[in-house]
């Protein structure tokens, strides 16, 4: 159970349950951004970092406002500080962190498995905010809410993912989420992006080349933005790009009509997304982002706002407590 | 550590007639419902908001909206307990503001079951008024509230547990005491 779940570090290792039980957590939270007062007192006294050694805006400002708005205090790790310009260790880092006694630990980092590094080696509860090319936990399980809402239910949709799948720890985390939920991927982008070995994260995987192949019978379409910070030389010309893989509303056409649009942010309308459908009523970016401030409160809630695991019960003592 | 039944407090009949008889103070108390909503607190505090709510309206002829609050968020034991406790959701579907609110709940013990849900109330805006309405007192209050509606009031012991038996949830209907012996 996800209640005795310690960090979040990736999706791979979460069993259907675990998933569902963040999405149904996820929930109440989401209702509750419709109060006028949107402050909590149940996180009081707690801090959560937010150890961002990679650049983000969406995702950082996502889980502090969570944290926040259960009522928490934040730390503010941000990747241009001067410590990490001053050459100090990912371990030194978190440790200094660490001696100020915060509750829980978000990390972002260009590295892949730093955050389970950390993870071993810290005794606060770890969430991975996205590591190297590895995986985005809070991403995909956003991405799957919103499908869930959308499209009713999280089971057994023709999901196409479009871009840079290599790079993407976007596309790792949803495949290996939605492949615990009888989903049928379909991966496309220029060849070198999107390699034979991505067949094998999940069962139900096929590749292709062409965009009209791709999305023909889509139920969702996810697209990535292209990563140009993240490879040296762009392994296509943004023209050609756009030409052969750009999401335009004629190519949208082919999937189901009832189709969805997604992306992880941020858009460059007119690169791989066409204005129109980046703003079209297929398009959940923006509930993408609404979900992703619930998604986030609910494991801020649950991973940072336990007590010690060998805390007592007292709560079990009280006999007529709300259950 | 075995749980005991030392007596039944409420037969089925008598939670129907406390149900009837409550139900009638409420309208009387609030001048015929005007401005009146129900709030029920999860769990059983919500089956009993909606048997209230339809008894009014067969005598009062009056629809009182009914909302469920689930106070979680508000406990004041959250950083003490282990793993967190399920969330549930919250379904208040009219406006607060200027409205006369009466919580639900099965029992009052603490009091702070209460103070959470006033709290939770006091987030979706202004109530005029906020009344406390239950079906079994117990006793050991450790804040200061008081339930305006009260079904009935029990002497009990600090190891003793009052269990409300609801059909909606529990499959049964009777107030049962109950203690822990060793």
């Amino acid at each position: 159970m996800l209640q005795r779940l310690q960090h979040l570090l990736g999706i791979e290792s979460l069993t259907h349950e675990q998933i569902t039980f963040i999405l149904d957590q996820a929930k109440p939270f989401q209702e509750f951004h419709r109060y006028p007062l949107k402050k909590l007192a149940t996180l009081r006294g707690k801090t959560v970092a937010l150890a961002f050694f990679e650049n983000s805006t969406r995702t950082r400002i996502s889980f502090g406002t969570a944290a926040a708005r259960l009522g928490a205090d934040t730390m503010n790790l941000q990747a241009e500080s001067s410590s990490l310009k001053k050459g100090e260790s990912l371990l030194d880092t978190v440790h200094t962190l660490e001696a100020m006694r915060p509750d829980g630990i978000v990390i972002r980092h260009s590295s892949s498995g730093a955050p389970e590094m950390v993870a071993q080696r810290s005794g606060i509860p770890v969430i991975n905010a996205g590591d190297g090319t590895h995986e985005h936990p809070s991403q995909a399980l956003l991405d799957a809410l919103t499908i869930r809402d959308r499209k009713g239910k999280l089971d057994g949709w023709n999901v196409t993912i479009v871009g840079d799948i290599l790079h993407s720890r976007v596309a790792r985390s949803n495949i290996h989420l939605l492949s615990k939920f009888g989903t049928r991927f379909t991966l496309c982008g220029p060849a070198m992006w999107v390699p034979r070995e991505a067949e094998s994260l999940a069962p139900n995987i096929r590749r292709t080349g062409r965009i009209e192949e791709a999305v023909d019978g889509a139920d969702v379409v996810m697209v990535l933005r292209v990563q140009t910070e993240r490879i040296h030389e762009p392994a296509l010309a943004p023209e050609e790009y756009i030409l052969r893989y750009q999401l335009t509303p004629a190519r949208l056409r082919l999937a189901k009509p009832d189709a969805i649009v997604m992306h992880p942010g941020p858009m460059i309308r007119g690169l791989e997304i066409d204005p129109a459908v980046a703003d079209g009523p297929q398009s959940c970016v923006l509930e993408q982002v609404s979900n992703g401030l619930a998604v986030r409160m609910a494991l801020l809630y649950h991973l940072v706002g336990r007590a010690p695991i060998d805390a007592p019960h007292p709560a079990k003592e009280r006999s007529n407590a709300a259950d | 550590m075995r749980i005991v039944e030392k007596r039944q407090l409420l037969s089925g009949e008598e939670i129907d007639r406390t149900i009837q008889r409550v139900a009638h103070e409420i309208v009387e108390k609030t001048g015929g419902a005007k401005d009146l909503a129900l709030v029920g607190i999860r769990r059983r505090g919500v089956p009993l908001s909606e048997r209230l709510a339809k008894t009014i309206r067969a005598f009062a002829h009056v629809d009182v909206p009914i909302g469920t609050l689930d106070i979680t968020l508000y406990r004041d034991d959250l950083s003490t307990i282990g793993p967190q406790p399920v969330v549930q959701s919250t379904h208040i579907d009219f406006a607060v503001d200027d409205r006369d609110l009466v919580i639900v709940d099965d029992v009052l013990y603490t009091g702070r079951t209460t103070r959470a849900a006033i709290n939770g109330l006091f987030d979706l805006g202004r109530p005029r008024r906020i009344m406390l309405c239950v079906l079994i007192d117990r006793g050991h209050r450790e804040l200061p509230v008081e339930a305006t509606f009260i079904g009935r009031t029990v002497d009990t012991t600090d190891t003793e547990i009052v269990e409300v038996r609801l059909r909606e949830i529990d499959g049964e209907e009777r107030v049962v005491l109950v203690d822990r012996v060793p």
